[in-house]
């Protein structure tokens, strides 16, 4: 394969029809498709419209708590011995993870719709949680599809999300994981035109979703900006974040994508490794079409979508938000994997040494820095997006170390 | 060129009736008992067939054509064998329309070019894609058309007026009206708000309208066609499969027979509508 074109600027996507490069689109059913096109306008007059971005804002201040520091975690950095460390600390934020700064975005948009109600996928439950906790502020009636295996291994955000009003509905089907929940979504918002609003949490799905949830997100990467100009007076020199749909990569990265000088790494979840039962769509899928766009997905010689595998509900997805693909297919983002293992080891790493319990996500993008930080000067500059807390996760953690916490 | 689709809704016009169109999944519960399902539904009064191409992720489809699907898939079904089955259907039967339907991903891994061609080849009329609206036609819909193969697009209760003639504009065969908003096999459709539907469909697009999503007996299936062109009957039948299997999932020798004996029935609905208007 020739080395594809580079365009002047990575930060003009998507076009109008809503394809980066190849992937991306509207590959949904008829029904849907007024729903989306009226999204498309309804966001863009939000867009427009400066109070709409002003009530954000305060919002984003007041309830979700930003901006989340960007913390200089120094005995990471002196352990490894080489890049100097620092954590973007989304788990900080309002319901422990990045998630909360997209739904707010959508749930006030669906307040402005005049939408009443609205669903949701949730893999790992931060998202779950995210949308139930905003829909309980803003008074909507909130209704989350979660896959039956995700239920049983993430019970502290299931018990979150009814203790803030919302009903979980177990998905029974396939393997009962993040896909099978965004089926039974969409076959909701098939079912309930008229009053839903589906609030999807990760950059996937038909356009207009995969820019408009990029958009909420992209507060991560301009704060890391500001933050890094006032801690260092220079920009960062890696970015580095894990990626299941890869909404928490997208914020950090895309307002860095034109600075070529930023080197920039997405972390996939390699499950058992990638020879194995894991989740990379990147590193070991190919462009197929699935929830509504084209992207990297996981899938057999016909066609048929796999089963992902990952430790981490959140990664536990067969595909990757379509502006990921293209910016792998160009190389401006360099894809990495981490097993489940290495993702273990790096939460009991940052933990230990830094006295910050992370969520499993992030820990594959932790677990990376063994390989990336060492080799560089000590004056690199590497963030790390620390995108959710661990709390959730400490029961699953304890099982797979066979209760050697 | 007139098309086996086009040539069955000429006859049926003039017979003054309605067309009964059976949807039942390729490879339920096995490829063999899937192709004898399909070559015994015309002399029970199937006027067309519609042949569903398993998918994992049926976002469209209800519980009943989600386990057909699975059935299939798990008996090793590809798309492979769905054409395959449609060639030996055609050895025996050169007059009913095939229209295969399902989600484009199966079809795009397959390779858009060597499917037209194999599709035409083994003598399929039309495809029903799921998740390609017209705002995706160049992916599949012109390249059908190019290849001689009618594309069917789904109309539904959120297409209106002004986003009608869009969905009209590369359709041909037949319109399918999606009688609810929902998934397949969910809720029974008012037939005076189908009828209503049609006759807004009518006023943009001179082709044959079928009314498919919800529509389970005889009864309904009369009401429906008094105002439509053609009634589409799925889940009930895949549900018949379902109830006729052993406890292992096998087919068993009343298969065929349960979805016979409900396609007639579901013929004697439609033929004992009166067309309105």
């Amino acid at each position: 394969m020739t080395a594809p074109q580079q365009p002047n600027s990575y930060r003009t996507g998507p076009d109008d029809r809503g394809h980066f490069g190849i992937y991306g689109g509207r590959f949904v059913a008829e029904t849907l498709m007024p729903l989306i096109l009226d999204l498309e306008k309804a966001y863009a007059e939000a867009k427009a419209d400066p109070s709409f971005r002003r009530e954000m804002d305060a919002h984003l201040k007041n309830y979700v708590g930003r901006p989340s520091p960007l913390y200089f975690a120094e005995r990471l950095t002196q352990h490894f011995g080489g890049a100097k460390i620092y954590f973007k600390r989304e788990d900080l934020n309002h319901t422990g993870a990045h998630k909360v700064n997209n739904v707010l975005g959508q749930i006030m948009l669906a307040k402005r719709m005049g939408k009443p109600r609205v669903i949701a996928e949730t893999g790992a439950g931060m998202h779950g949680v995210a949308t139930a906790t905003l829909c309980a502020k803003f008074g909507l009636k909130c209704v989350v599809f979660m896959g039956a295996t995700d239920v049983a291994r993430q019970q502290p955000n299931v018990l979150r999300m009814r203790a803030l009003g919302a009903e979980v509905r177990p998905v029974e089907a396939g393997a009962r994981t993040l896909k099978d929940a965004m089926n039974e979504a969409l076959r909701d918002w098939v079912t309930n035109v008229a009053d839903t609003f589906y609030c999807i949490g990760t950059v996937a799905g038909p356009h207009p979703y995969p820019m408009m949830v990029r958009d909420f997100q992209c507060v991560i990467g301009d704060e890391t900006r500001v933050q890094m100009q006032e801690a260092e007076g220079r920009l960062p020199d890696s970015l580095i974040a894990c990626i299941g749909g890869g909404s928490n990569a997208m914020g950090l990265f895309h307002p860095f994508l034109d600075d070529r000088s930023v080197d920039i790494y997405g972390v996939e979840a390699a499950g058992h490794g990638l020879k194995k039962k894991h989740a990379a769509s990147v590193a070991g899928g190919r462009p197929g079409v699935l929830h509504g766009n084209r992207t990297y997905l996981l899938m057999d010689d016909d066609g048929q979508i796999e089963e992902a595998h990952s430790i981490s509900a959140g990664l536990d997805y067969p595909g990757i938000g379509p502006e990921h693909a293209w910016l792998a297919d160009l190389g401006r983002v360099k894809f990495l994997s981490a097993t489940d293992k290495e993702a273990l080891a790096a939460f009991q790493l940052c933990s230990r040494l830094e006295g910050i319990i992370p969520a499993l996500e992030p820990c594959h993008a932790l677990a990376k820095l063994g390989e990336l930080a060492p080799k560089k000067p000590k004056d690199h500059l590497i963030v790390v997006n620390l995108s959710g807390r661990g709390d959730k996760d400490l029961e699953s953690v304890a099982y797979h170390l066979g209760g050697r916490l | 060129m007139t098309t086996r689709i086009d040539r069955r809704f000429a006859e049926l016009e003039h017979e003054g009736r309605a067309a009964l169109v059976t949807f039942t999944m390729a490879g339920d519960p096995d490829t063999e008992t899937s192709l004898a399902i399909i070559q015994a539904l015309p002399k029970a009064g199937a006027d067309i067939i519609e042949l569903g191409m398993p998918f994992t992720d049926p976002m469209a489809d209800g519980p009943a054509i989600q386990a057909g699907g699975r059935r299939a898939l798990e008996a090793g079904h590809t798309m492979k064998k769905t054409l395959a089955m449609v060639r030996t259907f055609r050895k025996n039967d050169d007059a009913t329309p095939i229209v295969l339907m399902g989600y484009y991903n199966p079809i795009y891994i397959y390779g858009v070019e060597r499917f037209l061609k194999d599709a035409k080849a083994a003598g399929i009329d039309g495809l029903i894609v799921v998740d390609l609206p017209p705002e995706e036609d160049e992916e599949l819909c012109l390249p059908a058309l190019k290849a001689g193969l009618s594309f069917i697009r789904l109309a539904t209760p959120t297409t209106d007026d002004k986003r009608l003639p869009a969905v009209l504009a590369n359709t041909s065969g037949f319109v399918y009206y999606v009688s609810i908003t929902g998934i397949t096999g969910a809720a029974t459709p008012d037939p005076d708000l189908v009828h209503a539907a049609v006759a807004r469909i009518k006023r943009h697009t001179a082709l044959p309208v079928a009314v498919g999503f919800g529509v389970r007996t005889a009864r309904q299936a009369r009401a429906i066609a008094k105002g439509a062109e053609a009634v589409v009957v799925g889940s009930a039948l895949v549900a018949t499969i379902k109830d006729s299997l052993d406890k292992n999932g096998k087919a068993t020798a009343r298969t065929v027979k349960a979805v016979t004996a409900l396609a007639s029935e579901l013929a004697g609905g439609v033929r004992g509508a009166k067309r309105k208007g």
